[in-house]
């Protein structure tokens, strides 16, 4: 069973529901960290990091010695990582998508592969009980985001264990990379007109993945009830409300959870993961 | 011209609201919302659009069932696991698909196609503060990088003809390819931050990826107020940085009132402590040697 935690807008609470969500279980919990260019998680769990490993990426080197320059490796290129000048060809390991044209097609097999470094992934456990943490971290000013993010969800639970991914803001390629093949997606949103815009983007995003989802609005009460409206009338569940609640919020500044702060949150958040798994398939669900 | 970029690291620190803010305090401007992804800018802004241009971001790979014999080559060779099989044939997942024609290229029977795709759109506008050139990738679409630099150089262009002096850019959260793209050239960026765990975490990666492309940086932090400790902690970091510190605004409902109100804060209430502290960091950010203009008015 795996759970990502989405929301279109930055700042939701995606981080503060994976979290509580994270601790409050009663059955072991895998969580992924699939916020790779901002992980956050880490801040609010603390694990005990105990394993690295390197996300790497093949990009081309070229062998001028066998290179004939032909230029079959500049034209099947599409994102102008190689380019033959005069007698040398020059590559630009940033601009590879790792594609393997330019391998592949070279008649002299002059191309080999070399690794280029895209980011780490940090393992580890507890100190929640029956917690394994994994996060994804991309090197600074990287670009390719998707395969750190497919690399962290490499360590994903077996069913029917269960899985929970913080994912990434947005709509675009990161947050495919982090939703798809998810059995559920829980939507964090705020009753704010950013909130509900952003949102309504996610549910689209959601929808074309096929994947079943609800809603938490998260500082409810701080802005208007658009979004109750949008949620009724696209009928998606509710499956909490956090109200604002200031103490919360410096809570949260402090890395605190709110079942830290709110013990009876603890409860809401078991509650959550039942009505979670009705949304799912039941038949993936850790009893 | 200057270029002013307002980014974040961590989502939801108020960036856009800030934007919107500084778009009323400087006399003549080109707005450019660089988040492409979940663009919010607009939503105060109250955009007349005036003109609106497809953004043909790439290609798609399709493979023809009349041609394709099921020989299986494309399968080995697509790195992305975009090629699957059905009922005896292949067909390309466009969610998996990288467009990077390689499966297009080599196909012994020529068998798949590679038409190009428009994966959003893009807006030029007239709102109350000046232009604005906007955008609106596709759900699911790659390419958020090149949109955000088509998005900046038709705002640069477009400022060029109108002689407007001053770009404000509103960025997208995080550090990868879209934030890349939407600070390269930039004047300045302006790092709008909390003082939270998270807030710091991600100031920090942001502000390494501005030296990274020797950008220089100023720092302001919104609710300062809600944990005076970890506000002081982000002043410390940022003179260690050697990042400017454009100031502080206190934890104030009244950018949420205003939103909805479709206004901008000082719109709102000229007078609210959010709106006194956004005109003292428009001040400072302003009178940053990286964004001084030197055209004399």
């Amino acid at each position: 069973m795996i759970i990502s935690i989405a929301s279109g807008k930055g700042g939701t609470g995606k981080t503060t529901v994976a979290a509580n969500l994270a601790a409050s279980l009663a059955q072991p919990v895998t969580v992924l960290d699939c916020d790779v260019e901002e992980p956050n998680l880490h801040l609010f769990l603390h694990p005990d990091i105990s394993g690295t490993e390197k996300v790497i990426a093949p990009v081309p080197e070229i062998d001028l010695e066998k290179c004939t320059l032909c230029r079959k490796c500049m034209e099947i290129c599409r994102f102008n990582a190689i380019a033959v000048a005069g007698k040398t060809v020059v590559t630009f390991p940033e601009l590879c998508h790792s594609c393997g044209g330019c391998f592949v097609i070279c008649p002299e097999q002059a191309v080999t592969e070399k690794e280029r470094v895209l980011g780490l992934v940090e393992t580890g456990t507890g100190p929640v009980p029956d917690m394994k943490f994994a996060q994804g971290l991309l090197d600074i000013g990287q670009v390719m985001v998707p395969p750190v993010i497919r690399k962290v969800k490499t360590y994903r639970a077996q069913d029917p264990g269960i899985t929970l991914i913080d994912a990434p803001p947005g709509t675009s390629c990161p947050v495919i990379a982090a939703m798809k093949d998810t059995d559920v997606v829980v939507l964090v949103t705020e009753p704010t007109p950013f909130g509900l815009n952003d949102l309504k983007l996610a549910v689209e995003t959601v929808k074309l993945l096929g994947i079943p989802h609800g809603l938490i609005i998260n500082r409810a009460g701080i802005g208007d009830d658009a979004v109750y409206a949008y949620a009724k009338n696209a009928d998606i569940p509710i499956l909490m409300e956090i109200p604002f609640d200031k103490e919360i919020a410096v809570a949260y500044s402090r890395g605190e959870l709110i079942i830290g702060r709110r013990p009876e949150y603890k409860e809401k958040f078991q509650t959550l993961y039942q009505d979670i798994c009705r949304l799912a398939d039941p038949k993936k669900c850790a009893p | 011209m200057k270029e002013l970029v307002i980014l974040s690291g961590k989502g939801g620190t108020g960036k856009t609201s800030l934007t919107a803010a500084f778009a009323n305090l400087a006399p003549s401007l080109m707005l450019c919302d660089a988040d492409v992804d979940a663009a919010d800018l607009h939503l105060i802004m109250a955009p007349d659009i005036r003109q609106t241009h497809d953004f043909v971001g790439g290609n798609e790979a399709i493979i023809d069932p009349e041609r394709c014999t099921a020989c299986g080559t494309c399968r080995e060779l697509c790195r992305f696991d975009a090629v699957g099989e059905k009922d005896g044939g292949f067909f390309v997942d466009p969610l998996n698909c990288e467009g990077c024609g390689v499966c297009v290229d080599l196909c012994p029977e020529n068998a798949i196609d590679f038409p190009q795709k428009t994966c959003g759109q893009w807006f030029v506008a007239d709102t109350r503060f000046g232009p604005m050139v906007h955008a609106r990738l596709g759900i699911a679409e790659e390419n958020s990088g090149r949109l955000v630099t088509l998005v900046r150089e038709q705002a640069r262009k477009r400022a060029r003809e109108a002689h407007i002096d001053l770009i404000l850019t509103d960025g997208p959260p995080g550090i990868g390819c879209p934030v890349i793209a939407s600070m390269g050239q930039a004047s300045a960026i302006l790092i709008v931050t909390e003082p939270t765990v998270s807030g710091i975490h991600d100031m920090k990666r942001v502000a390494d990826l501005a030296a990274h492309f020797r950008i220089p940086a100023m720092v302001c932090i919104n609710k300062y107020d809600l944990n005076i400790n970890q506000t002081e902690e982000i002043e410390t970091i940022a003179r260690e940085k050697n990042i400017g510190m454009a100031g502080k605004i206190p934890f104030d409902p009244v950018f949420t009132r205003a939103m909805i109100q479709v206004q901008t804060v000082l719109e709102y209430d000229e007078n609210s402590p959010a709106s006194r502290a956004v005109k003292e960091i428009w001040q400072a950010v302003t009178a940053h040697p990286a964004m001084k203009l030197e055209r004399l008015m």
